[in-house]
């Protein structure tokens, strides 16, 4: 609704006297949750932190272009500096570099493990949605099986299960990458599966979607063009969530040791080689749990934010 | 006589359901020539959309089926086709609108994409081209500004704005036939009046024949050549529209005439509002003989015996009760 428009005003007046557009410029429903996120302190302020983390991720080595393991036995443990603003660990190795290598692998498997998560959900949940009787029904029970998987220990033993297979596909660094989005991706799909089937029983019966129909359009384009745009919404609300859930899957992974080969540094395994020295060096891990923190905690303000601004039944 | 655009031929169109066989549409046949205006009327639940959506194959199967008949289009049956089949015929050769404007535009294109949609699915043209179709479209419903409002989204217009997109899009591929699924019973009544006009003015402009179901016996005395009046899933009466509200021969028919508010008697003279006592019945189990029987005024004994066939007793005027 335009902002000068009381909202009462438009709802009490008959149809016809709405005809004339409210505002000059036609405005997408993208626009308008665009706008109304924007207004949502908490989302917006999350969206600037989390932009800022990703700038700094992304641009930090050629900022900061220490090397992430340059061992210094002289400069051990030592708290934040000017030569390391972060600190240093057991070996000297400069905690910035380190975090800001680790964070560019965290984000990574968390988008990359929402992709996947996101895909075979909507497949799944597109597939269900379209089928009814059978089809539908066994999809459902396989999400609900997924469901009532262990997450946490199915996670371990996969990882454990196909971790030298990946290496020697992949690489050392490639394998663990991709063995850790698809697991953790693999893993996560179900609410997606679940959200998608949902919206597509009540959109399929929808009188637009009935329309493009009776004038011919194709059933892929039903689907494609017509059905999964206005299912999109709650997909962009879980899978924001999901990559704070894959980040912190992530990091329990590296944390327990069945992540990323233990050279490579992520916020999770920084976090582990930190643990025996809590006492002694309490930056160590200070850094890194913020990192997580502080990305996890951004992502879902931000899902917060969506979900409002995505909200069909919100006027705001 | 030339061969009926449309030829319906003894439809049924049934539903399975938990409780047993809902027969929608149980024995329906109806004609429309070319250039014709047929009108649909009888009161709710008594088939109407169901034969209408059966016309262009819009009916879920599972739990719908065909289950005797034919719908022929220019002598062709349609039954036997499939999808891929039937949308060259959707909105190429026969459209329809529907009666919720409101929610029948998708929510998230504007109404420029969704006219030039309808035009590229059916016409070798470019994106560009067909948005300047879509404009011209907007224009002949005679929707102001339309160069700017085809880029506009639905939530920007009202329903009887939007019932004109409907139209445009419907006919933006110039169908023989154009089906409206009561277009205006949820528009207020000042709309509903501009709306029945421009499905005139189009029908002049390109010669279509038009389907037009509703409940107000008053919209078909004015807009239709012929009426076929449905009840309980069959057709009861069908005759030219003088013929009807001049001499109509069903007691249904009498019935419904009955219940249309007038204007000129009501202000003088004590007029009273008949409505048809009782509902229609349940199409699940109908029962046997007219199914217009547990509310007929001149029920008969006989009347229960058998199901009344539909003869025909002048030209043209066809009615299916034992009187
Ligand atoms: N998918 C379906 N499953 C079961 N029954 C159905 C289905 N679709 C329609 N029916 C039944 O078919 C009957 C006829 O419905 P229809 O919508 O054609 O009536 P109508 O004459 O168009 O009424 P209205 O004036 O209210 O639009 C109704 O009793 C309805 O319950
Ligand atoms: S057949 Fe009998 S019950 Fe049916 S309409 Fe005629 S008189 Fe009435
Ligand atoms: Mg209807």
């Amino acid at each position: 609704m335009a902002g000068s428009t009381p909202a009462s005003l438009t709802a009490d007046t008959p149809a016809a006297a709405v005809v004339a557009p409210r505002k000059n410029r036609p405005t997408s429903p993208w626009q308008e949750a665009w706008r109304r996120f924007r207004r949502h302190r908490l989302a917006a302020a999350s969206g600037i932190v989390l932009l800022l983390l990703i700038a700094v991720v992304a641009l930090g080595p050629f900022i900061w272009p220490v090397p992430i393991n340059e061992i210094d036995f002289a400069a051990k443990l030592q708290g934040p500096s000017w030569a390391h603003p972060l600190g240093t660990d057991d070996l000297g190795q400069d905690l910035l570099a380190r975090l800001i290598y680790g964070g560019r692998i965290s984000l990574a498997v968390g988008l990359a493990a929402m992709v996947v998560a996101v895909v075979v959900g909507v497949l799944v949940g597109a597939l269900a949605g379209m089928s009814a009787g059978w089809v539908d029904a066994a999809l459902m029970w396989v999400t609900d099986l997924f469901l009532a998987l262990p997450l946490l220990p199915l996670l371990l033993l996969l990882m454990y299960l196909f971790r030298d297979h990946f290496k020697r596909l992949f690489g050392v660094e490639g394998g663990a990458f991709i063995l850790i989005v698809v697991v953790i991706g693999g893993l996560r799909w179900m609410q997606v599966a679940r959200l998608v089937r949902a919206q597509f029983l009540s959109l399929r019966e929808k009188e637009f979607v009935e329309a493009a129909r009776a004038l011919g359009a194709s059933k892929v384009r039903l689907v494609v063009g017509h059905i999964l745009p206005n299912a999109l919404g709650p997909v962009i609300v879980a899978g924001t969530i999901d990559v704070a859930a894959a980040i912190i899957a992530e990091s329990t992974l590296s944390f327990l040791g069945l992540g990323f080969p233990s050279d490579i540094p992520t916020w999770g395994s920084v976090l582990r080689d930190a643990k025996d020295y809590l006492d002694i060096a309490p930056h160590w891990a200070l850094f890194p749990g913020a990192a997580i923190f502080l990305a996890v905690i951004t992502i879902n303000f931000m899902g917060d934010g969506l979900r409002d601004a995505l909200d069909p039944r919100r006027v705001l | 006589m030339a061969e009926p655009l449309l030829d319906i031929r003894g439809l049924k169109t049934w539903f399975k359901t938990d409780d047993g066989m809902v027969r929608a549409v149980d024995g329906v046949s109806l004609s429309i020539d070319r250039g014709e205006t047929l009108g649909v009327v009888g009161e709710s639940g008594c088939g109407k959309t169901v034969t209408a959506r059966s016309v262009l194959k819009l009916i879920d199967m599972p739990p719908g089926r065909f289950e005797a008949g034919q719908i022929l289009w220019q002598g062709r049956d349609l039954i036997p086709l499939d999808e891929t089949e039937m949308n060259k015929i959707r909105a190429r050769e026969i459209a329809i609108i529907f009666q919720e404007p409101m929610t029948s535009l998708n929510p998230v294109y504007t109404v420029g994409d969704q006219i030039a949609e309808v035009i590229e699915l059916h016409q070798k043209l470019s994106r560009k081209q067909a948005m300047v179709g879509a404009a011209d479209m907007l224009k002949l419903v005679n929707i102001p500004n339309p160069e700017r409002r085809v880029h506009d989204y639905p939530h920007q217009f009202s329903g009887g704005m939007r019932q004109r997109v409907m139209i445009a899009m419907a006919l933006s591929c110039q169908p023989k036939l154009l089906i409206a699924d009561e277009p205006t019973t949820a528009l207020d009544v000042t709309i509903q009046a501009q709306i029945l006009e421009l499905m005139q003015e189009m029908k002049e402009r390109f010669g279509m024949a038009i389907m037009l179901i509703t409940h107000a016996m008053g919209v078909v005395a004015e807009t239709t050549q012929r009426v076929v009046v449905m009840y309980a899933g069959k057709v009861v009466e069908e005759a030219p529209v003088g013929a009807l509200f001049g001499d109509p021969r069903h007691p249904y028919t009498q019935g419904l005439i009955r219940s249309i508010p007038r204007v000129d008697r009501s202000a003088g003279r004590q007029a009273r509002l008949e409505s048809i006592p009782g509902t229609v019945p349940s199409l699940l189990d109908p029962p046997p003989g007219c199914r217009f029987a547990a509310r007929c005024r001149y029920v008969m004994p006989a009347c229960t015996q058998a199901i009344p066939p539909l003869k025909e007793v002048a030209p043209g005027h066809k009615v299916a009760c034992i009187l």
